[in-house]
């Protein structure tokens, strides 16, 4: 074949053949949208596929749009290329692309993690030929720590700012990690209070995910009512006056990034859970591994570093590709707020 | 371990002063004494030495977690402190060492003395028998001195929470080259030492600067004395029972540092305190402040560096006299018998000057005396307020400093390095150039200056616009110009533009300049005072 499957050009990950966009960061015609986040569902394409349960997520985030829901694995083909999506794990309704043509299979993850978390579709590992891979946690300095481990710690940070007399506030993107820190906390605590912007995305998501109940925070609701109970909000709540009303609270965050001292220190925040949406080093490596490919592609995260790893020591014909989804390059405070 | 471990997690998860006070205070109220001993030690930068090379120590930490080196120093570029990326890349444990820290600690003082196998074997087993975070500790005694915004102030209080023993005293105490090998804790800070009043110091008094339109605030100027701002160290020299003990404003004692004040003993009274700064003294004149650096650096001071870099006192006041407080007379009488004092002696020959006191008619004259600073190698004027105490601290109202604003030049960009710590994986360390004949030349590095936000947006503009990688350290298109200011200019050999500039920082970007516009390597040199 001359052209390969899937080229990135200056608008996104590119299918000629069948004239159609994944995750594309400008304009298209024609776009399949692997999950809800805006770095890869972008405004402005005439027509969206995506998976059904994401349809009303998106449809949040970008209001009235021409997109039509599919199921998980059903396959639709256009101009002969056959596309299905598989479950990435990454949040609720993530998908991984799978694009068939003559025999070749190409398969882009979008975000991806391994682990189930009891919330989003779990991962399914997806045979292909090529692989083209997020990386954003592609160093062997993260692992993550099974996430029943990580909610018994924030389980008991909540506990213990409660007996001290003290609200617990904790931050995670409003779509994806906000309801997934809501699903794993432990209400006979406390009360789950909620910053608006989590709420509404939660009550979008409702629809189709069994969520614990959440109140959402007004200005009629009291300090004293919400005193030792938990509040999730999304980070940029981090240092706003909104959040100085609930004097006296304690903060934390939950993100792949507080694998690193300076990254929590430096965003003065008290307390920093080590908690992903995204597949850690050997994640990464399962995953690849699984889909009994030949060529990788990684293309956002740590790819040249990762890329080499799997040349050199995996035998991979191993590349990189620039995309416009959290690069490399993006700093870390900023990957802090939009990760996951 | 466990008990040290989660004192050092628990320092690390906070930055509120009075929750890392408590949690030092309950560690040293349960700790035992060896452990207490080696968590001061610890914190006061007392570590063992490193039985091992951290070359030795990376190889290792990639063959348990079979990496390749190359991915190993990759990972700790980005997370940019050596024992947090071992404790990370080794394979995951959840044991826990029932082992106390001050027997991690003996047995890494006998590691130095083993074999490589036996280190390794050593390193290898204990790595494993460790969770993340103790791993992280223990690299951290191996490898180097635990940087956790802990003061040896902020344990000096804790430890005096703890036992009920004066701040001071205990400061005191932790003073000196004292090791746990060679004390107790019982002994080093327990057992009532009458020597530990004898070196007391009084707590410095401190000025702020000077604030819009003071002038008016400040009343008649006939109510206020007028000093020269010294740039050299703010010491006190204490002379009490045939001893001579010098401390610096950072409250160490630094007598060792500064034998040519032992001469005071022949001319100054047992029961004398003085407040001055020590300044390099080389050809008769003040020097400059860089000549002072290869005073303070030096733990040995040899003869010869006595002889090239001489100090003096320049006296600013008068705390103790006659073995009295006198702390509470006003500054003007204070002055008055540290002047007679110095007038009386052979104080020239022993090192002891007077910083002058000057009195001015109107601000004019006194503006016009400031003006003068740069050629005195003074960094502005002190304003006391003749009627005023000595008293404790940095505080407002009788004694302001009205400093000379500071030297400025616009530079290129020319290199980043990632920070540390809290900035770890951001570029936040810069190095700026001149231009010299057509090219640019490194004059300076400075890491302060920008807001968090700023610091932000270099940053991702450096990641963007990188032309090489050297480790941690990353040479960008010259483009951007910034503003730089600093305290002192002078000529310097080891310093490739052939001039030194102290304490540079960044004053402001300036994104209305092309770095053709910016400053060039004869403007700097322009500014180095005749």
């Amino acid at each position: 074949m001359d052209t390969p499957l899937l080229v990135f050009n200056e608008k996104g990950i590119y299918c000629e053949q069948a004239d159609v966009y994944i995750d594309a960061w400008r304009p298209v015609d024609k776009c399949i949208v692997t999950h809800g986040h805006a770095d890869h569902s972008r405004w402005g394409h005439k027509q969206y596929i995506t998976q059904t349960n994401n349809v009303p997520i998106i449809k949040h985030r970008l209001g009235e749009i021409s997109v039509t829901g599919k199921d998980w694995n059903e396959t639709f083909t256009i101009n002969g290329v056959k596309f299905s999506l598989h479950p990435a794990g990454h949040i609720m309704a993530s998908a991984q692309v799978r694009v068939e043509y003559k025999g070749e299979v190409w398969v882009f993850t979008g975000d991806f993690k391994t682990e189930d978390d009891g919330l989003a579709e779990i991962y399914e590992p997806v045979k292909c030929h090529t692989f083209i891979t997020e990386c954003t946690f592609g160093l062997p300095a993260f692992k993550w720590e099974p996430q029943a481990e990580v909610f018994k710690d924030i389980n008991n940070w909540w506990a213990t700012n409660k007996s001290e007399g003290r609200t617990s506030i904790l931050f995670g993107y409003s779509l994806g990690k906000a309801q997934r820190l809501l699903k794993h906390l432990d209400t006979s605590i406390g009360k789950i209070y909620t910053h608006g912007a989590v709420e509404n995305m939660t009550e979008v998501v409702r629809e189709h995910y069994k969520l614990p109940e959440t109140t959402r925070i007004t200005r009629d609701i009291s300090k004293e009512e919400i005193k030792g109970n938990i509040i999730v909000a999304p980070p940029s709540a981090h240092g706003s006056t909104w959040i100085r009303r609930f004097v006296p609270y304690v903060t934390a965050s939950a993100s792949g990034w507080m694998t690193f001292r300076g990254a929590r220190r430096r965003r003065a925040i008290d307390r920093g859970f080590v908690l992903s949406d995204h597949a850690d080093w050997e994640g990464l490596l399962n995953a690849i591994d699984a889909t009994g490919c030949e060529k990788v592609i990684a293309t956002h995260g740590y790819t040249d570093i990762f890329a080499r790893y799997l040349r050199e020591e995996l035998g991979y014909d191993a590349r990189t590709e620039k995309t416009q989804y959290e690069e490399e390059s993006a700093e870390i405070d900023k990957k802090i707020e939009n990760e996951d | 371990m466990k008990q040290f471990a989660q004192l050092i997690k628990k320092l690390d998860s906070t930055n509120k002063t009075n929750e890392k006070v408590s949690a030092l205070t309950e560690y040293f109220q349960n700790a035992n004494d060896a452990d207490k001993l080696w968590t001061i030690a610890i914190l006061s930068h007392r570590r063992p030495k490193r039985p091992v090379n951290t070359t030795l120590l990376r190889l290792w930490a990639t063959e348990i977690s079979g990496i390749p080196l190359w991915l190993f120093e990759e990972s700790y570029h980005i997370v940019g402190d050596l024992a947090e990326t071992i404790a990370l890349v080794l394979p995951t444990s959840e044991e826990h060492s029932e082992k106390s820290l001050s027997q991690f600690v003996s047995e890494i003082i006998e590691l130095r003395t083993l074999p490589d196998a036996e280190k390794k074997k050593y390193l290898h087993d204990n790595w494993l028998a460790l969770n993340y975070f103790e791993r992280f500790v223990f690299n951290k005694i191996l490898t180097g001195s635990f940087r956790i915004g802990v003061s040896q102030k902020l344990m000096t209080r804790a430890l005096s929470k703890a036992t009920g023993i004066d701040e001071d005293i205990l400061a005191y105490k932790l003073m000196g080259d004292w090791t746990p090998e060679k004390t107790t804790y019982k002994k080093l800070i327990l057992e009532q030492n009458e020597e530990d009043y004898l070196s007391k110091p009084y707590p410095f008094y401190l000025a702020y600067a000077v604030e819009d339109n003071f002038q008016e605030d400040l009343g008649p100027i006939s109510n206020w004395s007028f000093e020269h701002k010294w740039d050299g160290i703010r010491s006190q020299v204490i002379i009490r029972n045939d001893e001579v003990f010098v401390w610096s404003r950072g409250e160490e004692l630094v007598t060792d540092k500064y034998p040519e004040f032992q001469n005071f003993l022949k001319e100054i009274p047992n029961g004398t305190v003085i407040d001055g700064e020590i300044l390099p003294f080389g050809k008769g004149e003040i020097g400059n402040f860089n000549a002072l650096q290869t005073r303070i650096g030096r733990k040995n001071i040899s003869k010869a560096l006595l002889k090239k870099t001489p100090v003096i006192l320049n006296a600013y006041d008068l705390l103790e006299w006659n073995g009295e407080d006198i702390r509470q007379k006003p500054f003007s009488e204070r002055r008055k018998i540290l002047d007679e004092l110095i007038q009386k002696c052979n104080c020239n020959e022993i090192g002891l000057f007077l910083s002058e006191t000057m009195h001015f008619g109107s601000w004019e004259e006194a503006s016009a005396e400031r003006d003068l600073s740069r050629e005195k190698r003074s960094e502005g004027l002190m304003l006391k307020r003749k009627d005023s105490p000595y008293l404790v601290g940095r505080k407002k109202g009788d004694w302001w400093k009205w400093k000379i604003d500071p030297f400025t030049i616009d530079a290129v960009l020319t290199y980043a390095m990632r920070g540390h710590g809290r900035r770890a994986n951001l570029y936040t360390d810069y190095t700026f150039a001149l231009w010299d004949e057509g090219e640019l030349v490194t004059f300076a590095k400075a890491y302060s200056g920008l807001t968090d936000a700023e610091f932000r947006q270099v940053d991702a503009w450096i990641k963007r616009n990188t032309l090489e990688r050297f480790g941690p350290v990353r040479s960008v298109t010259p483009q951007h110009v910034f503003e730089i200011a600093f305290e002192g200019i002078a000529e310097s050999s080891r310093h490739k533009s052939g001039i030194a500039t102290r304490f540079p920082r960044i004053l402001r970007w300036r994104k209305d300049k092309p770095i053709e516009e910016a400053n060039t390597l004869d403007d700097l040199k322009a500014l180095i005072p005749k």
